[in-house]
């Protein structure tokens, strides 16, 4: 093999390395960040105008890389729990919220979110009984989006409640609260949505953790 | 050479000057006169204001040495370029010139001195406030003149929100934030988790909001209108989202406003805590 014959062979092999290792770094960082965010999960529509949206807070997920985490989860229109943050909801329309409330209550940081703000008739409803206002003290978490001037806070399970959930997704024959709402969702857009409790605030994770981390007790609302 | 004749520069240099002289004589009041009054961050209070003019001295000071630095770039460009065919020597060796470093070294520490002295200056706040947070007991020399008669506003920061409290009008606690005009304000602004930072860009404001710390700042604003409150420090995940309005309206307005919001709050009115200069909720709770 002559000398020039070799050094294109080599050239080639390099080549031919760095495309494949191009590609394998590349699929590796697309394979990771779709990992990383969870699916989409659209409302059910109701009618013309007209969704609803249904979810859960857990006090722990229970399973995974993040067992100890609270989290939010969110039914899908087959009525099947996905751990999921983003929501897809119609434009100009009535959402009507159903949250399942099945982590306990550790009280606002800021008492002014126990009031429900930016839904239909300023009230909530509470196991079906209608409030203008939640004692600070008994909120577990809340669902707000600010941006639509959205913000509910949800009542926590009592301490003693008999048969707590211990892993996600609950079922329903598990203590909890039902809490529901109505807002309407106007323009089309990308919305941020968060709890405004800090859910690791004591433990190693400080404001960190799931209040940080889209897919627990952050999301997107994305309305189109 | 006597001295005279080593302080007279080449003939190109001294077109330069010549040119530089013209051109700086004419365009910085030019800039400082119609660009002056375009800079950030405008003049919507007093603070504001204030800055606007510390800008336009920059401006004015530094526009000259622009002038200066581009029209060597293109003089050179032009006149010092080879001409086709010309051989490519290299010129006579550059040996240290007194006179141009001397010249030099004054010009640059005058400059520096002015801007030191005049920064050192603009620090204090004057009468109507400075827009900065100057911490929990702002020495006296640093209050405005008339700092007991403003009008107190608290804000309080949190991941990822602001809310306002009104301590004149009963701790009224809101999401937004409305002044009114050409009434001093005194933020007092703190946090209930993290470090944010408090940062109207229109009123020249920014204060960090620290827990446990009252960060007290004053501004007096000036105009009718309406912008936004941003957060000016890392913190978290929806850092970038951490916005709020804020409006400023007359005095009318202002306290119809303040009648509108203690209504629309007053369901949760009973629960907030006794007004108080910071706030510290009890952080063991484990919620989400």
């Amino acid at each position: 093999m002559s000398a020039s014959r070799f050094r294109r062979t080599g050239v080639i092999f390099a080549a031919t390395l760095a495309i494949c290792a191009g590609v394998l770094i590349g699929l590796y960082v697309t394979l990771y960040l779709e990992a990383g965010e969870p699916q989409a999960v659209a409302a059910k529509m109701t009618g013309e105008h007209e969704a609803s949206l249904t979810l859960q807070t857990v006090a722990e997920v229970g399973h995974g890389e993040n067992n100890f985490w609270v989290s939010y989860y969110v039914q899908n229109p087959q009525g099947k729990w996905v751990h999921s943050t983003i929501f897809h909801l119609p434009a100009h329309s009535l959402v009507h919220v159903k949250v399942l409330q099945y982590d306990g209550d550790s009280g606002l940081r800021n008492p002014l979110w126990g009031q429900p703000r930016g839904v239909v008739g300023k009230t909530m409803y509470v196991n079906g009984k209608p409030l203008k206002v939640l004692n600070p003290e008994l909120a577990s978490h809340t669902f707000a989006i600010p941006e639509l001037g959205v913000s509910v806070p949800l009542e926590g399970v009592e301490e003693e409640a008999p048969n707590q959930c211990e892993s996600a997704p609950c079922g329903l024959e598990k203590a909890h609260n039902t809490i529901e709402f109505t807002f309407h969702t106007g323009r089309p857009g990308k919305f941020r949505w968060q709890c405004f409790v800090p859910c690791a605030a004591g433990f190693i994770f400080g404001f960190g953790g799931p209040m940080q981390s889209i897919g627990y007790m952050d999301g997107e609302v994305e309305v189109s | 050479m006597n001295w005279r004749d080593k302080l007279r520069p080449a003939p190109a240099i001294r077109r330069i000057m010549w040119i530089w002289l013209v051109l700086s004589v004419i365009a910085t009041p030019l800039v400082v006169i119609f660009v002056g009054p375009m800079l950030p961050p405008g003049s919507a209070s007093d603070a504001a204001h204030g800055q606007q003019q510390d800008n336009t001295v920059m401006v004015g000071i530094v526009l000259p040495i622009i002038i200066a630095l581009l029209l060597y770039f293109g003089y050179a460009l032009k006149t010092f370029r080879a001409k086709p065919g010309e051989e490519q020597t290299d010129g006579p060796p550059l040996r240290g010139e007194t006179p141009v470093m001397v010249a030099w070294i004054a010009v640059t520490f005058v400059i520096v001195l002015f801007l030191a002295t005049w920064g050192a200056y603009e620090l204090f706040p004057g009468e109507e406030g400075a827009g900065g947070g100057m911490g929990p007991t702002p020495i006296s020399v640093a209050l405005p003149a008339d700092a007991s008669s403003a009008l107190p506003v608290q804000v309080i920061g949190q991941q990822w929100a602001w809310t306002y409290r009104y301590p004149t009008y009963g701790g009224l606690e809101t999401t937004e934030l409305v002044l009114p005009v050409d009434k001093l304000v005194r933020f007092n602004v703190t946090s209930i988790d993290v470090i944010h930072s408090f940062w109207s860009n229109q009123l020249a404001v920014k204060a960090d909001a620290v827990p446990g710390t009252n960060n007290v700042a004053f501004a007096t604003p000036v105009k009718i209108e309406s912008s936004t409150v941003r957060c000016a420090e890392l913190c978290g995940l929806w850092h970038g989202h951490m916005t709020s309005p804020i409006h400023v309206v007359s005095q009318a307005k202002f306290e119809s406003w303040i009648t509108a919001q203690q209504q629309k709050w007053a369901p949760i009115a009973k629960y907030l805590p006794k007004y108080s200069k910071t706030y510290a909720p009890e952080p063991t709770y484990r919620g989400g």
